[in-house]
């Protein structure tokens, strides 16, 4: 895999960046052809993201040198790194709601939003197979097609080197499919691709060559085409991580060949039938012909959502992202309330009309998707964001308007402790922990108040395989408690391993429910599209 | 020179940036008090040191302080919350209107409960006055920093239209004054020889019981963690329009009873104008304090310190009043300057 420093387009050496109290990167090499899709894997906190942001010129490194085709450079800013032909799709897109694609696109290069630039992202988005219309305002637009914006907004600068980081946590798999063929063309015009992930069969179907990091060092380099998924997950998690974990394995042994989704199940079209409830236990949650209205533009309404969770149940929403998850979240969880109590019931009693903390208190604890400024709040401590939800619930609760510092911090530590949270204790900003880290932290917090109903959405989001398994795992033994889980997930590969029954969420309404075991990954993407049933469809 | 941010938020720079301010203040005053044409260093000893070399002045230093202190900490319980109650001056005029009119109702009626009754009367009307943009707010999401200090106005017209009728003193000449409140309605005094009356040790108080509810109480929580932000305030189960109506009584509240402090500790009457401004002062204090209540009883004594430097050197220099408006408005143009040391930090020499 050694390149000698002039066939190389970009070479690191010794890059090493810390951060107060912690090693981002330690002494890293790399080096990438042009042409090349490259994986830059490891866990949350490897210091992928530190590695990537020195090259972009968002970060100086403060040791090491960098070498762009040939030439020792220093990157100093990311207008710097545009002008060498270095670009990079953030897994946070920055786009402007409000403005049409045009506007976003010309705000984001520094230009003219003219007629002239909306022809070349006519041109471009069609060369690449990534169909855009330069007037559409963005807030109409699927989390997919923004991305699709910002990867044009790359391409309309001729790049020589496009990072993509984490591209397809928010994508259906046929999204993913499509970006796959545009990076592969891409590659095939000679751009090289660092390619940033922890999903290794992506990895392993899209890239030539990985370079993996643990804890912030440089740990090897592999070939994604010959080593198994099982290698690739013992080489970025070390060797103390025991992957006998079912979904690691589900994730692993998925057919690369097949694009990101493939679950080792046999296709039986025809024997599903919607699962009225499983015989395991009495209805825990439930709602009844549930409405609500979109209360934002680019909201979504809610029409007619009837579910149920049972005791001890663990139930799957699939979807895209924006058809109501949020909104379905927002009403389960008692931050938008029901027009009748009716509609929402937990235990048998009607909730509609009560908000988060009494919910809470009842024993209905939720995880929404935006862990900061949602689910924690960034610039408060992990104590704190602690407290945030776990006041209404012992073992923090109290009576009386004094909170218990002492019990708020025992209960960060807890979860720490028990989540494997890498932090550098209670006291620190929840801003300050890598998103994954975070993720945990926030599902921790719910899961150890042992609430009788949990509601929790995209609990994996930019986590890696070992903190995902974590997560997993504690969801399971949860609902083996006696508890009714709600998973709301764009993962379809977590849904499928996770759920004993499955629907799906499109345009704000809920299709039926199937136990998984009976349906396939190909039959829930007709539910995702919109089909009812599988009955309407077959 | 260039701004580079930093990757956490500084500490030090939390309260390192309003000393900062304070010297960069303290500088351009000299300049400025250079160009007047005045001696630089009588000037400073006239405006900073004067004012605190006896017994009176510290009184009076107490008694400038008290209400901007009281204002100063409700205010920052509401910004930690984004509730910007710009009207705490208009607050404080309709507390000290309702405080007042008691005192003038119970005229020569001598009891305990006197006084009692004044200040209950100027924490509800400072409440009152809060609760309209309270309302406006909550119910039809107006925007307060609007409403409470259109509000402001209305309250200063009605006080001068009420001292000017109504509540005019009857053997009064025809002065625009109420009658001069009868003792059983003014505060005891703390210290003889000065003006230092009850109100400075409620302002203690007040910061003790701000600093309690900021960093001990769910409530004082809540309202952080809804300014921080909302979504998650939502999340937790904290009701926004709750902390919004907590919010703005508290700054009314406090507003109110300063205003009656006011009129029954150093005036002793109700007048067509009763403050120089203390709900506004207590803006730039706040900020200056940090939106912390110890922080903040620094920044009122600090601004109180302003009132009494102007007052000097008005007297010895024969500068104009407005000398006092210039440096608090210098203070808090260069807080909000130095403000973006707590993130970025200033990198000297050129770009590498």
């Amino acid at each position: 895999m050694e390149q000698s420093a002039t066939s190389s387009l970009l070479r690191l050496t010794g890059i090493t960046k810390a951060y107060p109290g912690v090693l981002a990167n330690d002494a890293v090499d790399l080096s990438i052809r042009a042409g090349e899709i490259q994986a830059l894997l490891g866990e949350n906190g490897a210091g992928k993201s530190t590695l990537v942001k020195v090259v972009y010129g968002l970060l100086q490194a403060d040791a090491g040198g960098i070498r762009w085709r040939g030439q020792s450079v220093d990157i100093e800013s990311p207008a710097h790194a545009r002008q060498l032909g270095i670009a990079m799709v953030f897994q946070h897109f920055s786009l402007f709601d409000s403005l049409s694609v045009l506007e976003n696109v010309a705000l984001g290069m520094g230009i003219d939003a003219d007629a002239a630039l909306a022809k070349r992202i006519v041109t471009v988005s069609e060369r690449y197979g990534l169909p855009l219309e330069p007037a559409r305002s963005v807030y109409t637009l699927s989390v997919g097609e923004r991305q699709r914006i910002e990867i044009v907004r790359c391409l309309l600068q001729a790049p020589k080197l496009l990072i993509m980081d984490e591209p397809t946590s928010v994508l259906t798999p046929a999204e993913v499919d499509t970006l796959f063929a545009t990076l592969r063309r891409l590659a095939g015009e000679g751009v090289a691709i660092l390619y940033i992930s922890h999903k290794l069969d992506e990895i392993r179907a899209l890239c030539d060559s990985a370079t993996i990091l643990r804890g912030g060092r440089r740990v090897a380099e592999a070939d994604p085409a010959r080593a198994t998924a099982h290698d690739l997950a013992r080489l970025m998690m070390g060797d103390a991580v025991q992957l006998g974990d079912q979904a690691a394995d589900a994730r692993g042994e998925a057919d690369a060949g097949a694009g990101v989704v493939s679950a080792p199940r046999s296709a039986r079209l025809g024997q599903a039938s919607p699962q009225p409830l499983a015989a395991r236990g009495p209805v825990r949650l439930a709602t009844r012909s549930l409405d609500l209205p979109a209360d934002a533009p680019d909201g979504q309404a809610l029409h007619g959502i009837d579910l149920s969770v049972a005791a001890g149940e663990l139930v799957g929403i699939a979807g895209v992202a924006g058809n109501g998850q949020d909104e379905l979240l927002a009403a389960l969880a008692g931050e938008r309330l029901a027009s009748l109590a009716a509609q929402v019931w937990l235990d048998e009693v009607p909730i509609g009309h009560r908000g988060p903390g009494e919910r809470r208190r009842s024993g209905l604890c939720a995880v929404p998707e935006e862990r900061l400024g949602h689910g924690a709040v960034p610039e408060l401590s992990l104590s704190e964001n602690a407290l945030l939800t776990a006041h209404h619930r012992a073992p923090v609760a109290r009576r009386g308007p004094l909170f218990d510092r002492r019990a708020a911090q025992a209960f960060a530590e807890k979860i720490i402790e028990r989540f494997d949270v890498r932090c550098d204790g209670p006291g620190s900003l929840a801003a300050s922990l890598s998103g994954g880290n975070l993720q945990k932290f926030v599902v921790g917090r719910e899961i150890l108040q042992s609430p009788g109903v949990l509601v929790v959405s995209q609990p994996t989001w930019g986590v890696d395989a070992g903190a995902a398994a974590t997560i997993h795992r504690a969801l399971r033994a949860l609902a083996a408690e006696g508890a009714a889980v709600l998973l709301i997930s764009q993962d379809l590969d977590e849904l499928m391993s996770l759920c004993d029954r499955i629907g799906a969420l499109c345009a704000g309404r809920l299709s039926a429910f199937y136990a998984t075991r009976d349906v396939d990954v190909r039959q829930v993407g007709l539910l995702m599209g919109g089909a009812a049933t599988l009955e309407a469809v077959a | 020179m260039r701004l580079e941010r930093r990757a956490a938020p500084s500490a030090a720079m939390v309260w390192g940036a309003p000393l900062i301010a304070l010297a960069l203040t303290l500088s351009a005053g000299c300049l400025l008090f250079a160009l007047l044409g005045v001696s630089v260093p009588g000037a400073l000893h006239a405006f900073f040191i004067e004012p605190v070399t006896t017994r009176y002045g510290l009184g009076e230093l107490g008694v400038k302080a008290a209400p901007l202190i009281m204002i100063g900490v409700a205010l920052s319980i509401g910004f930690r919350a984004q509730v910007w109650n710009i009207g705490a001056e208009g607050q404080l005029i309709v507390g000290a209107i309702a405080g007042g009119s008691v005192a003038l109702a119970l005229y020569e009626v001598q009891g305990w409960y006197v006084l009692p009754a004044m200040a209950a009367g100027g924490l509800a009307g400072g409440m009152a006055w809060a609760a309209i943009p309270a309302f406006l707010k909550v119910r039809f999401n107006a925007n307060e920093i609007l409403t409470s200090l259109m509000l402001t106005y209305i309250a200063a017209l009605a006080l001068s239209f009420l001292v000017s009728g109504p509540l005019r003193d009857p053997d009064g000449f025809n002065f625009p004054e109420s009658r001069l409140f009868h003792d059983a309605a003014l505060l005891p005094r703390l210290w003889s020889g000065t003006r230092l009356h009850l109100g400075a040790a409620v302002a203690l108080a007040v910061v003790i019981a701000g600093w309690v509810l900021l960093s001990r109480t769910l409530l004082g929580f809540a309202l952080r963690v809804q300014g921080q932000a909302p979504r998650a305030a939502r999340h937790a189960g904290f009701r926004s329009s709750t902390l919004t109506w907590f919010s703005l009584l508290a700054g009314g509240a406090m507003a109110g009873l300063a205003g009656l402090f006011e009129v029954a500790g150093p005036i002793g009457q109700l007048l067509p104008s009763i403050s120089p401004g203390y709900g506004f002062t207590a803006i730039i204090v706040a900020f200056l304090g940090r939106l912390h209540p110890v922080g903040v009883l620094f920044a009122g004594l600090i601004m109180a310190l302003s009132y009494l430097g102007g007052e000097s050197a008005q007297i010895t220099l024969g500068l104009p009043l407005a000398v006092t408006g210039v440096f608090q408005g210098m203070l808090l143009f260069f807080l909000l300057a130095t403000d973006v040391l707590i993130r970025y930090r200033v990198r000297l020499g050129a770009t590498r």
